[in-house]
C-alpha cells in the first residue's frame, strides 16, 4: 500500500520517457488499451508505483474533465512525488505525456492529412465504411471492461447495483438530452452515499 | 465525402432546412477551435467522445454523423488517445498543422492542469469511504455514457454500404470477442476490421 521512495538518476528518467514512446505506438483503439502493460511495467517490474497509485489515477483521471489519457500525466507525477520534490513531479508529468503523445501524433496526423487528400480513393472510403461497426463494438467493449472494474477478473464484476447503475445511465444518455453532468452528479451521490 | 447524395442533416430536431447551397458551418479561427475543444474537453467527465459527438455533430453541425463515424474510425485505429487523434484531424481539416496543434492543445491543457490540482485534492482526501464511493459511481456512469456514444454513432450503420444484416454480425462478434473473450485489439482489428473492409471494397463501386 504504502508508495516506494525513489532515488532517480537521469538514466531512469530517460528509460521512463522510451518506454512510453514505444506504448504510444502501441496504442491502438486508445490509450486506455495500453493501461494493463503500464501497470505490469511500472509497478510490478520497475516497482516504481504502488498498485494503489497505479489505480487511483487511473480512476481520478476517470472522473475528472477531459481525455482519459491524462491519467498517464497522474502515472509520471506519483512516480516524481515518489523521488521525493514537487519538481520532480512536474518534470515526471512533462516527460510521460510528451513520451505518449509525440509519436502517436506524428503518424496519425501524417496518415489522417494522406487519408483526407485520397478520400475518393475505393480502398480509403471501403476502410472507413468497412471499419465501422468494429469501432461501435470496440466502444461498446470499452464501457463493458469499464463497468466491470477494469477487465481481467473484474474488481466490480459481481457488483450489481453498480451495473444497473451503468445500464441505467447508458439508456437515459442514449435516449434523451439530458445533460451528462447530471448524470455524472447522481453517480457521484449514489456512491458517496454507499447504495453502489 | 462519397458521392452519393447525402444532403439531409443527420437528426434535425425540427430546424429550417439550410439553403441547398449554404456553406455547412465551420470553425471560424484558431482561437474558436482552442476554445471549443477546451468547453468539450470540460464537459467531458469519464471521457470525451460522448461530448465530442453532441458538440461537434448535433450543435455546431461542423461534420454529419456519417462523416463523424468516419473520421472516428481512424482516429480509433489509429495508436494514440482518440479524441486527441479526433480533435487533431477535424482541427486540421480546416487550419492544417497549426489547426490541429490548437485543437489538441485546447482538448488537453486546462484538463491537465485541473487533473493535477484533482490530485492534489485527493491526496488528503483518499481516506474517506465517501471519496471513493464517489469515484466508483462516477465511473460507473462513464462506462454507461461511452456505451450511449456507441448506440448513437449505431445510427450511422443504416447509411454504410455495408448491410444492416452484416453490421450488426460484425459489431456483436466484435463486441464477444474484445470483450467477453479478450482476444487481443491487433488480432480483431486484423481479422474482423479486414472483413469490414472487404466486403466494402466489393460493395462499392470502383
Amino acid at each position: 500500500m504504502s508508495a516506494p521512495s525513489l532515488v532517480f538518476g537521469w538514466h531512469d528518467w530517460l528509460t521512463l520517457f522510451v518506454h512510453f514512446l514505444m506504448l504510444s505506438l502501441m496504442s491502438l483503439g486508445g490509450a486506455i488499451s495500453t493501461t494493463s502493460e503500464m501497470q505490469r511495467y511500472l509497478v510490478e517490474r520497475q516497482g516504481w508505483l504502488s498498485q494503489a497509485q497505479f489505480a487511483d489515477s487511473v480512476a481520478l483521471a476517470q472522473a475528472s474533465p477531459g481525455p482519459n489519457v491524462l491519467f498517464v500525466a497522474l502515472l509520471g507525477w506519483n512516480i516524481g512525488l515518489n523521488t521525493g520534490s514537487m519538481a520532480a513531479a512536474l518534470s515526471g508529468v512533462a516527460i510521460s505525456m510528451i513520451g505518449i503523445m509525440l509519436p502517436s501524433t506524428v503518424f496519425t496526423y501524417q496518415v489522417a492529412q494522406w487519408a483526407h487528400r485520397n478520400r475518393e480513393l475505393r480502398a480509403v472510403r471501403a476502410f472507413k465504411q468497412g471499419m465501422a461497426p468494429l469501432v461501435i463494438a470496440m466502444l461498446l467493449s470499452t464501457a463493458w471492461l469499464l463497468a466491470s472494474g477494469g477487465g481481467k477478473g473484474g474488481e466490480h464484476a459481481d457488483n450489481w447495483p453498480l451495473w444497473l447503475l451503468s445500464a441505467a445511465s447508458c439508456i437515459v444518455i442514449w435516449r434523451t438530452r439530458l445533460h451528462l453532468l447530471w448524470m455524472l452528479a447522481a453517480g457521484a451521490v449514489l456512491g458517496a452515499l454507499g447504495l453502489v | 465525402m462519397s458521392a452519393s447524395p447525402l444532403p439531409l442533416p443527420p437528426s434535425p430536431p425540427a430546424s429550417a432546412a439550410p439553403a441547398p447551397h449554404a456553406e455547412p458551418p465551420r470553425p471560424l479561427s484558431l482561437t474558436d477551435l482552442f476554445v471549443s475543444f477546451t468547453l468539450i474537453a470540460l464537459q467531458g467527465f469519464g471521457g470525451v467522445l460522448a461530448v465530442i459527438q453532441r458538440e461537434i455533430v448535433e450543435r455546431k453541425r461542423w461534420m454529419s454523423n456519417e462523416e463523424f463515424i468516419e473520421e472516428w474510425s481512424v482516429a480509433q485505429i489509429m495508436p494514440g488517445p482518440n479524441v486527441c487523434n479526433l480533435a487533431m484531424m477535424i482541427g486540421a481539416r480546416h487550419f492544417g498543422l497549426a489547426g490541429a496543434m490548437s485543437a489538441l492543445a485546447g482538448i488537453l491543457a486546462v484538463p491537465l492542469v485541473l487533473v493535477l490540482c484533482l490530485a492534489l485534492v485527493y491526496a488528503r482526501l483518499a481516506a474517506y469511504p465517501e471519496v471513493q464511493g464517489a469515484l466508483r459511481g462516477m465511473s460507473a456512469v462513464a462506462a454507461g455514457l461511452i456505451a450511449a456514444t456507441g448506440l448513437r454513432m449505431a445510427a450511422a450503420l443504416g447509411k454504410n454500404v455495408l448491410p444492416l444484416l452484416v453490421c450488426g454480425a460484425i459489431a456483436v462478434t466484435g463486441f464477444v470477442l474484445l470483450a467477453l473473450v479478450r482476444v487481443p485489439l491487433a488480432a480483431v482489428i486484423g481479422l474482423l476490421g479486414g472483413l469490414g473492409c472487404v466486403l466494402a471494397w466489393r460493395g462499392l463501386k470502383p
